[in-house]
């Protein structure tokens, strides 16, 4: 949902004010004079025929194509040097693209660097921070690098909000490994982004302290913010996004959303080790749809644990009525991560 | 233009100065006193003067410039080269900023911070030998082109170095001893013939001798061939910086 109308965020009046109230009442307004088409439908971030060769002659990313929905958590998974890093970096313009377009908020990264890059906040997978620098000091830098105004109100919020306020005076070097971490959130939310990139947000952090990291992702997509995360941890995905994207070898191989992703995750099947071999399923099994191992031994049984029934009572009466034995059953739940894997290594 | 950038960058810079207060003017002013000790008081009451100006008096300005050219080197290298080394110029590289804010930022702190320098040490030198500054505003402009000059070169070393040693070789083999042999201590005219038609290819021998015309009205070549030189020293390191920008030079892979 959008809202459309009068400016009330103080701009002059030839100007109509968008808000996006899909994710939140209120998210921050963008202004438009009055005759411009708006581009409400455009994707927050729109990446086409995106490559990168470096100078060593390695493909990192080859002819991608991607578009963030505002609003969304978007998570790319991939293992390692498939060239999620890569992506990110040329999006925020920190590697230079070998070919290839990038737009954040209709704004091109080259062109407009300016405009594009004041929606962004980067949270890189690397500690990068200064040592002897306080808390505080460091994440007001930050606010001032992208050219706002000071606002010591917001700066004490995002430091709250992160737990970090009864370090704000201390320097970072003394902080353990996970509280550099949320300082470098902090530093990143400190000019109020549109777009948040989290590279690998949780890595080399405990089980605790992810979950707290995952509810503060939660409420930043509340506050209207459109996330894209980067993550070996499938539970992560699983948990947090509204769309995964799958990247290896330089190519984005699949993007989906979790929905439909947890549609094939919903599904278990049944393995039933029969005590007699059989050469082939009766009749009176067909509506169970089973499948007959090869070697005849094995019978499979695939169900929907979300359905109401499941099927597998009668299964096992009607079984039993066939006059098939089984001496062993075991079940097993296709995860995200064996569709990741049989993805990647294909 | 994201001034506020240039000052976010600038504030961090000298709060970096003041917090490493005693590296950054205590120790270049005790080195000067020293100088002023050895070759103001022991050796140069031994000197006849030079030029009409006694030994004590005639070294201050190249020293002045000695201390601000190796500084502005090292301010300006280390301020872009730390980042680069402990990766925080993440930051700078994706941040709302254009190429002339980033350098307007860290060459604007560097060179403040050798002028102040400059004038510190001025003020000690005060101390030890009667100083008179015949040109207060050529002196002024002199010190400011100087510390910019060279804080820009600084800022090109500090791209350039890939590794610590990269950062101290520059200033260590070509700059500190173009500085000794640029007349900080000795006017060039006193060379032998062959000895001074080289040294006039010592681009320092410029600056320090406009630096000292500003105080003295001596000078080892004419004042406008000082000021053309040390331009002409800026535009190329301008032009550098700019190529560096454009091509991502050591920045961007």
């Amino acid at each position: 949902m959008i809202y459309v109308g009068p400016c009330d965020c103080g701009t002059a009046s030839p100007f109509l004010c968008v808000r996006f109230l899909a994710a939140a009442p209120l998210s921050s307004p963008r202004c438009f004079p009055n005759h411009t088409e708006i581009p409400v439908m455009a994707p927050v971030i729109s990446v086409s025929g995106l490559s990168k060769t470096y100078a060593s002659g390695f493909t990192s990313l080859n002819n991608i194509h991607l578009e963030i929905t505002r609003g969304e958590i978007f998570a790319l998974l991939g293992p390692n040097g498939a060239g999620k890093t890569t992506l990110i970096s040329i999006i925020c313009g920190i590697v230079n693209a070998s070919s290839g377009k990038v737009a954040v908020g209709g704004h091109d990264i080259n062109s407009d660097f300016r405009a594009a890059r004041s929606l962004i906040g980067l949270v890189p997978q690397e500690l990068h921070t200064d040592s002897f620098e306080s808390v505080w000091a460091t994440v007001s830098f930050s606010r001032g690098l992208f050219g706002k105004p000071k606002n010591p109100a917001l700066i004490e919020k995002i430091l709250k909000d992160l737990s970090l306020w009864d370090k704000k005076d201390a320097k970072i070097i003394t902080l353990s490994g996970g509280m550099k971490r949320r300082v470098m959130i902090a530093k990143a939310l400190s000019h109020e982004p549109q777009v948040l990139f989290l590279d690998e947000p949780t890595a080399g952090v405990d089980v605790e302290l992810r979950k707290g990291m995952w509810d503060i992702v939660r409420e930043l997509k509340a506050a209207g913010v459109t996330i894209i995360l980067t993550t070996h941890y499938i539970e992560e995905a699983e948990e947090m996004a509204d769309r995964v994207g799958v990247i290896t070898k330089g190519e984005i191989i699949l993007v989906e959303d979790k929905a439909k992703l947890m549609a094939k995750l919903g599904r278990k099947r049944l393995s039933l080790h029969l005590q007699h071999r059989i050469d082939s399923i009766p009749e009176a099994l067909a509506p169970y749809h089973l499948t007959l191992s090869e070697d005849g031994w094995r019978l499979a049984y695939d169900y929907d644990t979300k359905g109401e029934r499941t099927g597998i009572t009668s299964l096992l009466g009607d079984l039993r009525t066939a006059g098939i034995r089984f001496v062993d059953l075991e079940t097993k739940q296709s995860s995200l991560e064996d569709i990741f894997v049989s993805l990647v290594n294909q | 233009m994201n001034l506020r950038a240039v000052g976010a960058i600038y504030q961090f810079e000298m709060a970096r100065t003041w917090r490493t207060i005693l590296q950054s003017i205590v120790s270049p002013v005790v080195s000067t006193s020293l100088y002023f000790v050895v070759f103001g008081a022991a050796i140069g009451s031994r000197i006849s003067e030079v030029q009409g100006v006694s030994y004590g008096t005639f070294i201050v300005p190249g020293l002045v410039m000695l201390s601000v050219l190796t500084q502005s080197i090292a301010n300006a290298s280390f301020g872009i080269y730390f980042p680069k080394f402990i990766g925080t110029i993440y930051e700078i590289l994706s941040a709302p900023i254009s190429h002339v804010e980033i350098v307007l930022g860290y060459v604007g702190a560097a060179a403040t911070k050798s002028i102040i320098l400059g004038l510190i040490i001025l003020a000690t030198a005060g101390l030890f030998v009667p100083l008179h500054i015949q040109h207060p505003v050529w002196m002024l402009s002199f010190l400011v082109l100087t510390a910019v000059t060279f804080s820009l070169f600084g800022f090109i070393i500090g791209i350039w170095a890939d590794g610590f040693e990269k950062l101290q070789m520059i200033p260590m083999l070509v700059v500190t001893p173009l500085t000794f042999l640029g007349g900080s201590f000795y006017s060039v005219n006193m060379l032998p013939p062959a000895w001074h038609s080289i040294a006039l290819l010592n681009p320092v021998v410029y600056l320090i001798s406009g630096f000292r015309w500003s105080f003295y009205e001596i000078a080892d070549v004419r004042v406008e061939i000082s000021v053309a030189m040390t331009l002409a020293f800026l535009a190329i390191c301008m032009t550098v910086i700019w190529w560096i920008f454009k091509t991502g030079y050591r920045l961007k892979r």
